[in-house]
């Protein structure tokens, strides 16, 4: 997956979660729970769901690297190159 | 009237609802006058469609679709049924302290519906439990459906739930009452809720036991006291009551429904689902006792019936031993027209009648085209409703499996 389509990904399940959340001014590089209606549990949904799509089993040390959507991108993307 | 001092009167000001074929009171009352069932069919999962209610509030009115998906069937229901009850009473907690608030839910049973789903969603994964949800646990604890409502509400008092099979919903009314005569709370959220149309295995196993309804005309298959009655239509539902005591309700203006005039509960000892009419013969009987009244007084009665075989004539048995001699009490039954709403039944059949304290009409119960010999009680109003000069006390029955049995009596308000 490119770098886009890794971004899309995280925001169309950040979608799933809250059908309501809005993307517009979203900044890529603050912690998208200071930006969006997320907590804890919704991150374990993030979690959850890279795991039924793309069988990521994420070690839960590194969850935080899940915080802002760059940060997704960059954690992701050696993950999810050949997916 | 009660003899009891005011602050120990304790009186519904408030009611919150969503039936199968209503979603608030008044469109509720509309539809059993009218004999208007909206029971339809669904097709629970690995099975053939059956007969069941299904609901259609505003579910988005007092809380976020993320917080619906967040939740559990039971807890939406909760939370509209709550919001509704607490608007009804006029109550915007000037007058009440959250912390002082209790809610108090009665559950058939909790936790169905999501680990069914969970054992279906890792089914897809081989069953390996890694995909297992985070939310099972905070969704099937048994608190779950009152929890959410003290959230969304936050109500900062005690919440529980109250599991007493298909009893569930008047057992959350005494349980409200008794916490306000002991001054725990000073106000009370109390009804019942299910979400059990949602699970296969409620579905299944009424079937295994020869007990879940069978009809070409979905609207035609709760048929209580029916010669061709031949099993139970599943339901969802809810039903919150605002209860006060007397002397807040007065001081603050509040419109009084009814007032509870008195209640009882008891256990069969005998059977898992058969259920024992002596026994529920005994509760009506405390029931009464404790209201200071004599059958003849009670008005209204509102069956349990459930449209299965033996627990009709069951409950039939029970009321021609104490109503023997009772020409002026009429007996109707609310599942005809909306299935059995499991924990949630007891209360939405009463709400269904209390507004025959100011129409003085009894409600029918629909579908009786051919009364059972078994059932043949004096008075039972079928198919049309009944207009009588003056409703004063209404009894209602409600009983569940493992021989619980309920029974609360509410009175028109009178100083």
């Amino acid at each position: 997956m490119t770098r886009n389509e890794i971004k899309d990904l995280i925001l169309e399940i950040i979608k799933d979660i809250d059908e309501d959340a809005e993307f517009d001014g979203l900044d890529p590089d603050k912690p998208l729970r200071d930006q969006l209606d997320l907590d804890s549990m919704d991150f374990l949904d993030i979690v959850m769901e890279l795991r039924k799509r793309h069988g990521l089993l994420l070690p839960e040390d590194e969850y935080p690297e899940l915080a802002t959507l760059s940060s997704c991108v960059n954690y992701l993307e050696p993950k999810l190159a050949d997916k | 009237m009660s003899n009891l001092p005011n602050h120990q009167r304790i009186v519904i000001t408030g009611v919150g609802l969503t039936s199968p074929n209503a979603s608030n009171l008044l469109e509720f009352r509309k539809k059993l006058l009218a004999g208007q069932s909206e029971i339809t069919t669904v097709k629970p999962r690995y099975m053939d469609p059956a007969p069941a209610g299904i609901c259609t509030f505003d579910e988005t009115r007092y809380r976020k679709k993320k917080e619906n998906k967040r939740g559990t069937r039971a807890g939406c229901i909760s939370v509209y049924c709550a919001n509704e009850a607490i608007n009804d009473a006029n109550i915007d907690f000037s007058e009440y302290d959250r912390a002082k608030t209790g809610v108090y839910i009665g559950l058939t049973e909790h936790g169905s519906v999501e680990t069914e789903n969970e054992v279906y969603n890792i089914s897809n994964f081989d069953y390996n439990t890694d995909y297992w949800t985070h939310h099972h646990n905070p969704r099937t604890v048994l608190n779950n459906p009152a929890g959410e409502v003290t959230m969304n509400l936050g109500i900062t008092g005690p919440h529980y739930s109250v599991g007493a099979a298909c009893a569930a919903g008047n057992a959350a009314i005494i349980q409200g009452v008794q916490m306000l005569r002991l001054g725990e709370v000073d106000l009370a959220l109390c009804g019942g809720i299910s979400e059990c149309v949602g699970s296969f295995g409620i579905f299944a196993s009424f079937k295994a036991q020869g007990a879940l309804a069978e009809h070409e005309d979905p609207k035609k298959a709760s048929r209580p006291f029916d010669r061709d009655r031949n099993g139970i239509v599943i339901s969802e539902g809810g039903c919150i009551y605002v209860l006060e005591r007397l002397d807040k309700a007065l001081e603050r203006g509040a419109t009084i429904y009814a007032e509870i005039a008195g209640y009882a509960m008891n256990s069969d000892a005998k059977d898992f689902v058969l259920p024992y009419g002596p026994r529920q013969a005994e509760c009506v009987e405390l029931a009464l006792e404790r209201a200071g009244m004599q059958p003849q007084d009670v008005t209204i009665i509102n069956t349990h019936a459930t449209g299965t075989k033996q627990g009709d004539v069951e409950e039939c048995k029970a009321l021609r031993q104490v109503f023997s001699d009772c020409p002026d009490t009429y007996i109707n039954n609310t599942k005809s027209h909306i299935g059995h709403a499991m924990g949630a039944a007891g209360v939405l059949e009463l709400a269904g009648n209390l507004p025959s304290f100011t129409d003085n009409m009894v409600h029918p119960t629909i579908n009786l085209d051919n009364l059972d010999p078994a059932c043949a009680l004096p008075n039972i109003v079928a198919n049309l409703p009944k207009q009588l000069d003056n409703v004063d006390v209404i009894l209602n029955n409600s009983f569940g499996m493992l021989g619980i049995n309920s029974v609360v009596i509410v009175s028109k308000y009178r100083k």
